[in-house]
């Protein structure tokens, strides 16, 4: 797909939803919008079934908002809350098996670069801490081990959420959850470090706390992923409806678990990622 | 042992209706076309079609993503073909822009979805159903699910090889057969008049 062919055949402009005829007067496609244009433009998701205060919500949000092509990009996603939101978002979306996620996203990049030899064709996975961290964990690896050019992004609300409350891997050490009543027994899995060591080339732990570094995180993920290298972004998407606090206090909750040490927001970037970086940001406004 | 034929009928069929190629029905070649399930030449189907049309208290258009969007040359003109019948026939037009299954959040009085057809068939009361312009997997998705739940009289105009679900179905629907149509009806609508 190109921008170009976000045209409504004239014959019925008339009978188009409002949504559409929205989405190409003041939609994103081709205009390399960021975060601080967000308010200016019809967003790609505008309704959503999750929670209130949803951490994943904004996260989602913010995430869709920074996307360097929209109208280039296929968003592969798995089970999960976020699950519940992408029917309702206004891009490429495939939803697959759980834990099966990179596993077709590495089969979808490898098809559009057959394809579309010449274009860029963004391949994005945005799935839960559950699908990535522990029922996909093995397609994950073995995407990265790979060096498969796709962007992973988890959306790390540290909790099996829409099925009740149970612990996952991202679960922190003692978390009481709805269905885990006695506490996590182990530690949370420290995938950024895994990812690292697996081969992605840019990785970064980052929050809706701090829109702009998201923000900056994602658009580098996605540009790096076209030709360096897999790149992993985690996502710190809290869950008021399972950790039982008011919905208003998410973004509170980032903050002080950013600032008593027990969620680390990091980046690493390989050297030929910095390089590539250094190149494509060059010169353009900083996120 | 005897075996009836299946026939693609109006529905309500009840939920989970057959795929109709797993009951043996086949799809035609170039020039011919399917009425409720058997082959049929092209000309007798549009005949049909109109008769459908015409007669129908509440007909529909829904053009799907390959028509509503103008992304290669000659859509837009093949649009406003659509278009003309659909006005010629006294059928009103509702778009199915993209297959998102968008459940529950669809308005149905202006869109389609092909996830669940049947909640804007049931809204808008519609009879007679005409596809066109959608690409062929979620095409026989709907169909079946309006089959199975409605009891509205599909048509497929296909521009490729037709759709085994729908009561009516053209293959290979191109400017020419859409101005056959269109005559047909014109011509039809004339002779009602009469």
């Amino acid at each position: 797909m190109s921008k170009d062919f976000l045209r409504i055949s004239p014959a019925f402009e008339d009978v188009m939803p409002a949504e559409y005829r929205e989405l190409v007067a003041s939609g994103p496609y081709g205009k390399g919008y960021g975060i601080s244009d967000l308010g200016s433009h019809k967003e790609l998701l505008e309704e959503h079934p999750l929670c209130a205060g949803c951490g994943l919500a904004l996260s989602l949000r913010l995430t869709l908002s920074v996307l360097p092509a929209p109208e280039d990009t296929v968003i592969v996603g798995s089970t999960g809350c976020s699950a519940l939101a992408f029917p309702q978002v206004a891009l490429h979306n495939i939803h697959s098996l759980f834990g099966n996620q990179n596993a077709v996203a590495s089969g979808l990049k490898r098809a559009l670069k057959l394809r579309f030899p010449d274009k860029h064709k963004d391949v994005v996975v945005v799935a839960g801490d559950g699908a990535t961290a522990d029922i996909g964990l093995d397609m994950v690896m073995q995407s990265w081990f790979r060096g498969e050019l796709i962007t992973t992004i988890m959306l790390d609300n540290e909790a099996y959420a829409n099925t009740g409350g149970q612990e996952s891997g991202m679960s922190p050490k003692g978390a009481v959850l709805y269905m885990a009543p006695k506490g996590k027994k182990f530690q949370k899995v420290n995938m950024p470090e895994l990812a690292r060591e697996a081969g992605c080339v840019y990785v970064a732990a980052v929050s809706p706390a701090n829109p702009k570094r998201l923000g900056k995180a994602i658009k580098r993920a996605i540009l790096v992923a076209r030709e360096v290298g897999p790149t992993y972004v985690q996502i710190f998407a809290p869950c008021p409806t399972n950790f039982k606090f008011k919905p208003q206090e998410t973004i509170k909750r980032i903050k002080e678990r950013e600032k008593d040490g027990t969620y680390l927001m990091r980046e690493y970037i390989s050297p030929e990622a910095q390089e590539y970086l250094a190149a494509m940001e060059g010169g353009t406004k900083d996120e | 042992m005897s075996i009836t034929p299946y026939r693609v009928l109006v529905g309500p069929e009840g939920y989970l209706p057959p795929a109709a190629a797993s009951r043996g029905i086949l799809l035609p070649e170039k020039g011919e076309a399917l009425i409720e399930g058997a082959i049929v030449p092209e000309e007798e189907a549009m005949q049909a079609i109109a008769t459908k049309l015409l007669s129908a208290k509440n007909p529909f258009f829904f053009p799907g993503p390959q028509l509503l969007w103008d992304w290669k040359e000659g859509v837009a003109l093949k649009a406003q073909a659509v278009k003309k019948l659909a006005d010629l026939a006294g059928a009103r037009v509702i778009p199915m822009p993209d297959y998102r299954p968008k459940y529950p959040m669809i308005n149905p009085a202006v869109e389609i979805n092909p996830n669940h057809p049947n909640l804007t068939i049931w809204h808008n009361k519609i009879d007679v159903c005409v596809f066109i312009g959608v690409h062929c997997h979620y095409a026989n998705m709907a169909l079946k699910i309006i089959r199975g739940g409605t009891s509205c009289y599909t048509i497929a105009l296909c521009g490729e090889a037709g759709h085994e679900d729908a009561m009516i179905s053209l293959c290979c629907m191109g400017m020419p057969e859409l101005a056959r149509l269109t005559e047909i009806i014109q011509s039809m609508k004339g002779e009602q008049a009469a």
